[in-house]
């Protein structure tokens, strides 16, 4: 028998995969990785935050990644750098800022690594609570707003020409995102949570024909990645949630290179 | 007939209150040089309604982005079952003026009417598809629409571009992706089509090819069409109206009209201006050696 510590472990890691799959995939699609890898550094912040007004940390961290897409959108309004480098500026900026607030709100005795790591093994039922009805809350919206947000990633012009409302949709599912790395922040920490979301996707990419097929695929490929993660970190008491991503960026790479000796070949 | 207006009503306001007091058309003295083609006098701007029974008709756009402006007090109207073709130099503001009529680009100034029954079907000029996105050309046009394979099957032989029905949108020719792109927008059942250089990378037969297609489902369907075009006689001879932009309307009118218009002369040259004249005439009549009509010979031989 499993031990409760390992069990909520598993619900969590494994709630997330499958939230994780139709997000990932859509932030793929829209070349959004670096905009989320900002969103979620930003987001130690809202660690910081809650420290600072007492207040929960879920719902922190998710106001200050709303925030935090705020600003890069509206930054990038200005022509002048393109918007990696605008990208790359904020998250190091914010992560630097995030560390700096953490410790000092929280006192030395914080453990940053936590949160820069997550610690899947300190999931409480609480979070799970979160977890699960954030996560419902996520699949939910991305169901309904499906039809739209695949024509804008197909061609973004065409769809408001056609009618598509844009602005929402993209809002909509920017907010979606925001709420992914609140529920996860701290299972996955703020450094790994976007691998979460884009590497099962890329070892999906090679063997999908249709966008569908390569999120349930992608979410397989979560659980599965999931599970060995977890039982090696169990058995080599390595972090959990590094051993996941470790396992999930293997199948990636091992699923990318099959596809490039195919097309070589 | 239901109208939606868009843009607000102190833009209109603003559009109204300039056309009164300036009684023209430009923000430069008469005789002064607008622009690198169109050195000339309008003459007074006389302010018309916009057209309601239009399925878009917009007066008076101003569009400048940068400082620079790209669209100047331009009038345009879309009509149901004509094809209106919209020509002019590189950088004149045709596609931003297509964007502006799509709702994509916001003027800042000016009125857009859209009928209430309006649907667009939109080819753009670029498409540039997601290698990461997978997706098969059935599924592409079916997203969001409501027809079954056999109703794609239909759009993509129209366009003749049956074969790649179950290929990946990444994996097929640009030439394709454009037939492609056209029969999604002819799966809408639009009332109004517009195409943005449609032909590009289509070779030569392929382009004349693609407006008889076009004119001939305008014919069989109805819709307005609104093109635009870099390219002069193939293009003038399909259309119903041609509308010559250079920031500003330079001129506008049916193709033989236009084709006289000094300002054509000017933004195209005199060869351009010729060989539509020549294209254009060909069939009634030839000339002779002085310019003097010649009866038509076709059918003696």
């Amino acid at each position: 028998m499993l031990e409760p510590f390992l069990l909520r472990a598993l619900a969590a890691a494994l709630a997330l995969a499958i939230v994780a799959a139709p997000l990932g995939a859509l932030v793929v699609w829209q070349r959004m990785a670096y905009f989320g890898e900002t969103m979620a550094q930003a987001s130690l912040l809202g660690v910081a935050l809650s420290f600072a007004i007492g207040q929960s940390l879920t719902l922190s961290v998710l106001a200050v990644a709303i925030v935090a897409a705020l600003v890069i959108l509206l930054l990038s309004e200005q022509r002048l750098l393109p918007l990696d480098s605008i990208l790359g500026l904020l998250h190091h900026g914010s992560l630097a800022a995030g560390v700096i607030a953490t410790a000092a709100l929280a006192g030395p005795s914080v453990d940053l690594l936590g949160y820069l790591f997550g610690d899947i093994f300190a999931v409480t039922d609480a979070d799970l609570a979160w977890i699960y009805g954030g996560g419902a809350l996520v699949l939910g919206v991305l169901w309904l707003v499906w039809q739209p947000l695949l024509r804008l990633a197909v061609h973004r012009e065409l769809a408001i020409a056609e009618g598509v409302p844009g602005r929402a949709v993209k809002g909509v599912f920017m907010l979606m995102l925001a709420t992914t790395i609140a529920i996860a922040i701290k299972i996955l920490g703020a450094l790994l949570v976007i691998a979460f979301l884009i590497v099962p996707a890329a070892a999906a990419r090679p063997f999908a024909r249709t966008p569908e097929r390569m999120v349930l695929l992608s979410a397989a490929i979560s659980v599965v990645g999931v599970l060995i993660g977890l039982e090696v970190s169990a058995r080599s008491d390595a972090p959990g949630g590094p051993a996941i991503v470790l396992v999930l960026a293997v199948m990636a790479l091992t699923s990318l290179s099959l596809a490039a000796a195919r097309r070589s070949g | 007939m239901l109208a939606k207006k868009v843009g607000s009503t102190a833009l209109q306001a603003q559009g109204d209150a300039r056309g009164a007091t300036h009684g023209h058309a430009h923000s430069h003295a008469p005789g002064e040089a607008c622009g690198a083609a169109c050195g000339h006098d309008h003459g007074p701007r006389v302010p018309t309604p916009v057209d309601r029974a239009a399925l878009v008709s917009a007066r008076g756009l101003v569009l400048s982005r940068g400082g620079r402006t790209i669209l100047d007090h331009v009038d345009i109207d879309l009509p149901q079952g004509e094809i209106v073709t919209l020509i002019g130099p590189n950088g004149a503001g045709k596609t931003t003026l297509v964007r502006a009529l799509l709702g994509l680009e916001r003027p800042d100034a000016g009125e857009i009417v859209r009928r209430g029954d309006l649907v667009i079907g939109y080819a753009p000029q670029r498409f540039d598809v997601d290698a990461a996105l997978p997706m098969t050309v059935e599924r592409f046009l079916r997203l969001g629409l409501a027809g079954n394979r056999a109703a794609v099957a239909e759009a993509l032989a129209e366009v003749g571009a049956s074969r790649v029905i179950d290929s990946q949108l990444v994996a097929i020719s640009g030439g394709e992706l454009q037939r492609v792109v056209l029969a999604r927008a002819l799966l809408r059942r639009p009332n109004l089509l517009v195409l943005d250089e449609p032909v590009r990378g289509v070779d030569y037969a392929g382009e004349a090819e693609l407006y008889t297609l076009i004119g001939k489902l305008r014919s069989a369907r109805g819709f307005g069409v609104l093109l635009v075009s870099h390219d002069l006689h193939v293009v003038m001879a399909a259309s119903d109206r041609v509308v010559c932009l250079n920031r500003h309307v330079c001129c506008s009118g049916v193709p033989t009209t236009v084709a006289q218009h000094p300002e054509y002369t000017r933004l195209f040259g005199a060869d351009a201006a010729r060989a539509f004249a020549v294209y254009e005439h060909h069939h009634d009549h030839r000339h002779d050696l002085a310019g003097a009509p010649l009866p038509d010979e076709k059918g003696k031989g």
